[in-house]
């Protein structure tokens, strides 16, 4: 085995790839939630819930309609960003003039009553997805064999998060966006349908959290508490990177995944909490965030 | 002002008076059992409704009444959680005359449970926890526990794989009561046997991602992996092993699988798998004919929990019947002077610190190709008489 | 005058309520009823939507819980002990979480709370999953049993008293009318030369001890402390009944977890135990989109309309 000062270097990278798997989809949520806040500021409290969501639709799609992991794969976002255009269009615009915090409220609860419905049908003991067969099996590394999906998953959301990205900051249509987070009235002035951008960017930040689910649908047993217990590690994570940029909450997700495959290899006991510290440092250091512009 | 707060007083106190002597002066006209199990959780399919159904139907199968009363049967979900669990078990000694609770799931439930049941002299009737504490460290003379425990399962799995020279353990350890308990029992048997435990990770209840951990298994040079965690646990930490490859490199052992766990899983990774357990369906005509009876009402073969609550609820009110009372105290005695004898409890008695002793069987997960239905999941290996199974009795735990 | 007759009225109804009602279930109510107080006390007076109370309910509770177990303390003592320990946790908390402000506020402090959460499920003192079971209610001040439900009972209602009176007074207080001053404008509080940040803090410390309070209170009743006390969806609840009853209302908070506590109860017995979270859920929406103000806002408002000037 190989070992460098006394490290296991084998358990090391494993972890640390597998840290990576996690980071994958911290990234993709804490993108959402950033997208969202870019241009309505608010929080998004039922992203955990469509992110179960997401894995449910997959799942009940193979179950009852035959719809395979590829297709569902560009369905279930589909679905979920629809969801959240509804959610959008009838809960939230309502009270979008009122305090933020009322629309945290409204997302927490709805996401209680989408957990709450999907225990009900199904139990909380969860269901499983089978892995799609041309990403069964395995690569054997020289440190660990890593399966081919969790390989996969890795390739997926970086390829998402960064067309995203590249969407955001280098194209017209990411101008617009960006103009809208600025300044939304001067926007309406040059003629631009702001309140339809504000739809349409909800259902993309959602779709994100639906396309995460399926993702983690064949790995992670599809349960309905799926989404609540991985959520506060990305608000954790969206304090840490600040909300000021797009690339920030990716990079912070991704590190942040990496920073928990570490602890999980040297101190494992303080892997579930490592996030939070690295948030109390940011917070006492920087209370911005790494990548926060406002005060 | 002084006559205002004497007013106050002399209401509060009648207030306590009709509260106290409201409960003591309710006579019991009825038997009635509190079914407590995870109802929709991760432990739902081991217990749960079936267990509720199970009880049922012993009470139909006993005629509905005992000693001309009616007998009640009512249910709560604990969610897996002890301080809903024992809110719920309170209430219903205190206010609503339940006389004894049965089901109790998680350990970590039962613990709590068994508790408040013992400062109220009512009994407990386990019929699915795991943990040997509750005829152990935290003995009671109120508490009767059925169907196996964790010594069982070390002694009917671990054991034999020891003597056949897997030295090496690795554990991945449910990170409660149930779990700590079931990693302490099968670690005696394996240094007693000569081998060592070269590692552990402990893992919460409900994890969702078993990978770090079986990576830390996989790098720790074991023979063996045991998964000392039950239900949807269980399911998932196997799943990752033979996804990570581990089921290919090292044993995996399941030291607690339930039959509803082993059906969910893909053969070709199960298959081979031995493992204990306190009651098959597929056994012989009388575990058939009653499992006939029971998919009636619920719609799964049973798992040995509810298999195990019909039996003690069934000889708790023979308890109730021959002694002519309800009396927590005269019916254990009874309970325990007499074997219960069933589909069941087979060579079975409950020893005084209310552990019932009976045959416990290792078995074997079929492969797919064996399998002639879908329940036709383990082939039974070999019988081990329950003076084998189980730890012998505490001497502070024998209570007459 | 009218008030102080409510007060008479309730006091009265709580004094007599064990003779109808299980008293450990109003022991419950009870319990949550301060908690939601000391909870609106930041979230109705500061404007500031705290989503980690949960942590200090249960430093609270496992405190007390230990010392009563392990340090054979009276009860007494093992709650002040646990209200102390929950408000120096509130302290490093609230220091922290105050440098952000709205909903950045809310994210801290759940993040923080889930910190807390893990803490307590590893340490080995709590028990992790299996929670702290067993914990002995005493004899308060040595000579009082509280095994009895009834003396338990006014125990806890003479700690609800107190705990009310505390906040009562803090509301009232000039130190309570800076709060409001920074709720209504904060940057006119910080241009008359208030440091707003100190002034939130004491407030978060003296929210976060008698959430202790509550805590502490409740493990005794129930003879447990367990995670669920410090899990998020605790903090979830205590939101939910403050809005429900109606946040800055005095009474609200204590009406509004009445009712959460009763249907909970209520559903918990029975085939609708799945749908308590679909109900809590739904209660958030509406309470939301249409009941702002809560019931006793509402109440407020109809009365204001109609019989007052």
């Amino acid at each position: 085995m190989a070992t460098f000062l006394g490290i296991n270097l084998f358990g090391l990278s494993g972890q640390l790839l597998v840290g990576l798997i996690n980071g994958s989809f911290y990234a993709l949520l804490s993108l959402g939630l950033a997208i969202i806040f870019g241009l309505l500021r608010i929080i998004n409290f039922a992203q955990g819930a469509l992110y179960m969501l997401g894995a449910f639709f997959a799942w009940m799609a193979l179950q009852y309609m035959g719809i395979n992991y590829w297709a569902a794969l560009i369905l279930v976002p589909l679905a979920v960003g629809v969801v959240g255009i509804l959610m959008e269009r009838y809960l939230l615009r309502p009270i979008a003039n009122e305090d933020h915090l009322y629309s945290l409220l409204l997302t927490f609860g709805l996401a209680l009553i989408m957990q709450g419905v999907f225990t009900q049908m199904y139990g909380s003991s969860g269901m499983s997805y089978a892995i799609p067969d041309a990403l069964k099996g395995g690569t054997r590394l020289p440190f660990m064999y890593l399966p081919n999906y969790r390989a996969w998953i890795i390739v997926a959301s970086l390829a998402v998060c960064f067309s995203t990205w590249w969407m955001i900051e280098k194209t017209k249509l990411g101008a617009y966006l960006r103009a809208g987070t600025e300044n939304p009235a001067m926007m309406q002035a040059f003629g631009i349908n702001v309140p339809l951008i504000v739809t349409l960017t909800f259902g993309f930040g959602v779709a994100l959290a639906g396309f995460a689910g399926v993702m983690a649908a064949p790995v992670y047993s599809v349960s309905p508490e799926m989404g609540s217990n991985i959520l506060i590690v990305v608000f954790a994570i969206v304090v840490i990177g600040g909300m000021g940029s797009i690339g920030g909450a990716i990079l912070t997700g991704l590190a942040m995944g990496v920073v928990e495959g570490l602890t999980k290899y040297f101190y494992p006991e303080a892997s579930t909490t490592v996030i939070f510290m690295v948030m109390v440092i940011v917070l006492l250091v920087k209370p911005a965030g790494l990548f926060g512009k406002e005060a | 002002m002084k006559a205002m707060t004497r007013t106050l007083l002399s209401v509060a106190m009648s207030a306590a008076l009709v509260s106290t002597g409201a409960q003591a002066s309710l006579s019991d006209d009825k038997v009635k059992i509190g079914v407590l199990a995870d109802m929709g959780g991760v432990y739902a399919d081991i217990c749960g409704k079936g267990c509720v159904a199970a009880v049922e139907m012993a009470v139909e199968d006993f005629g509905g009444k005992v000693l001309g009363k009616e007998i009640e049967v009512i249910s709560a979900d604990d969610q897996n959680k002890p301080d809903v669990g024992s809110a719920k078990v309170r209430e219903w000694v205190e206010s609503q005359q339940v006389d004894v609770v049965t089901g109790l799931v998680s350990s970590a439930v039962t613990g709590a449970v068994t508790k408040v049941l013992t400062d109220n002299k009512k009994l407990a009737l386990i019929a699915t926890s795991a943990s040997n504490a509750f005829t152990t460290k935290a003995c009671s003379p109120y508490n009767a526990h059925w169907t196996y425990n964790v010594a069982a399962l070390a002694n009917g799995t671990v054991k034999p794989m020891v003597q056949a020279g897997k030295k090496n353990w690795f554990f991945i350890t449910a990170d409660y009561a149930f779990g700590h308990a079931l990693e302490g029992v099968a670690t005696k048997v394996i240094e007693s046997n000569g081998g060592k435990v070269v590692g552990k990770v402990r893992a919460p209840l409900g994890t969702t991602d078993f990978s770090s951990y079986v990576l830390q298994a996989q790098s720790s040079g074991a023979d063996v992996v045991a998964l000392a965690n039950a239900g949807s646990d269980f399911v998932n930490a196997l799943k990752t092993s033979a996804e990570f490859g581990l089921t290919e490199m090292v044993d995996v052992a399941g030291l607690l699988v339930f039959t509803a766990n082993a059906k969910a899983l893909d053969p070709s990774i199960a298959a081979g798998m031995k493992l204990t357990t306190g009651f098959y369906w597929d056994m012989d005509d009388q575990t058939r004919e009653w499992t006939k009876r029971f998919r009636q009402r619920h719609d799964s073969i049973p798992a040995m929990g509810q298999a195990g609550a019909y039996s003690m609820t069934m000889h708790y009110l023979n308890a109730v019947k021959a002694t002519g009372t309800d009396n927590s105290e005269t019916v254990m005695k009874y309970m325990k002077e007499n074997k219960p004898n069933d589909f069941f409890a087979r060579n079975a008695y409950l020893r005084n610190d209310g552990r019932m002793v009976h045959d416990m069987y290792l078995v074997r997960i079929k492969k797919a190709s064996e399998r002639k239905s879908e329940d036709d999941i383990f082939a039974i290996e070999e019988t081990i008489p329950g003076d084998q199974a189980y730890a012998p009795m505490l001497s502070q735990c024998d209570f007459k | 005058m009218k008030i102080n007759k409510l007060y008479l009225a309730l006091f009265i109804f709580a004094l007599i309520a064990p003779a109808a009602l299980y008293p450990v279930f109003l022991m419950k109510v009870l319990c949550f009823a301060l908690f939601a107080c000391a909870f609106n006390l930041l979230l109705g007076f500061v404007g500031l939507l705290s989503f980690g109370h949960a942590a200090f309910l249960g430093t609270g509770g496992y405190v007390t819980g230990y010392l009563m177990m392990n340090a054979g303390v009276t009860p007494e003592i093992g709650i002040i002990c646990g209200t102390i320990a929950a408000g120096i946790l509130g302290a490093f908390y609230g220091k922290l979480a105050v440098k952000r402000e709205g909903i950045y506020f809310a994210m801290v402090t759940l993040a923080l709370a889930q910190l807390a959460f893990f803490f307590y499920l590893q340490a080995p003192f709590t028990g992790g999953e299996d929670g702290m079971q067993g914990v002995p209610r005493g004899h308060l001040f040595g000579f009082i049993d509280l095994s009895d439900n009834i003396s338990m009972y006014y125990f806890v209602l003479a700690v609800f008293i107190f705990g009310f009176w505390m906040i009562h007074r803090t509301i009232h207080s000039p130190f309570g009318q800076v709060l409001k001053a920074i709720r209504e404008n904060e940057p006119r509080a910080i241009s008359l030369g208030y440091n707003v940040n100190d002034y939130k803090w004491v407030a978060f410390i003296i929210s976060a001890a008698l959430a202790g309070l509550a805590g502490s209170t409740k493990t005794l009743v129930f003879q447990l402390a367990s995670l669920t006390d410090v899990h998020w969806h605790m903090s979830g609840e205590v939101v939910l009944m403050t809005l429900l009853g109606g946040m800055g209302t005095i009474f609200g908070p204590l009406l509004g977890a009445g009712a959460v506590v009763t249907i909970q109860n209520y559903l918990s017995g029975g085939e609708l135990g799945n749908y308590v979270s679909i109900i809590m859920g739904v209660i958030f929406v509406v309470c939301v989109l249409a009941f702002r103000n809560g019931i006793v806002g509402e109440i407020n408002k109809f009365v204001k309309k109609n019989f007052g000037h």
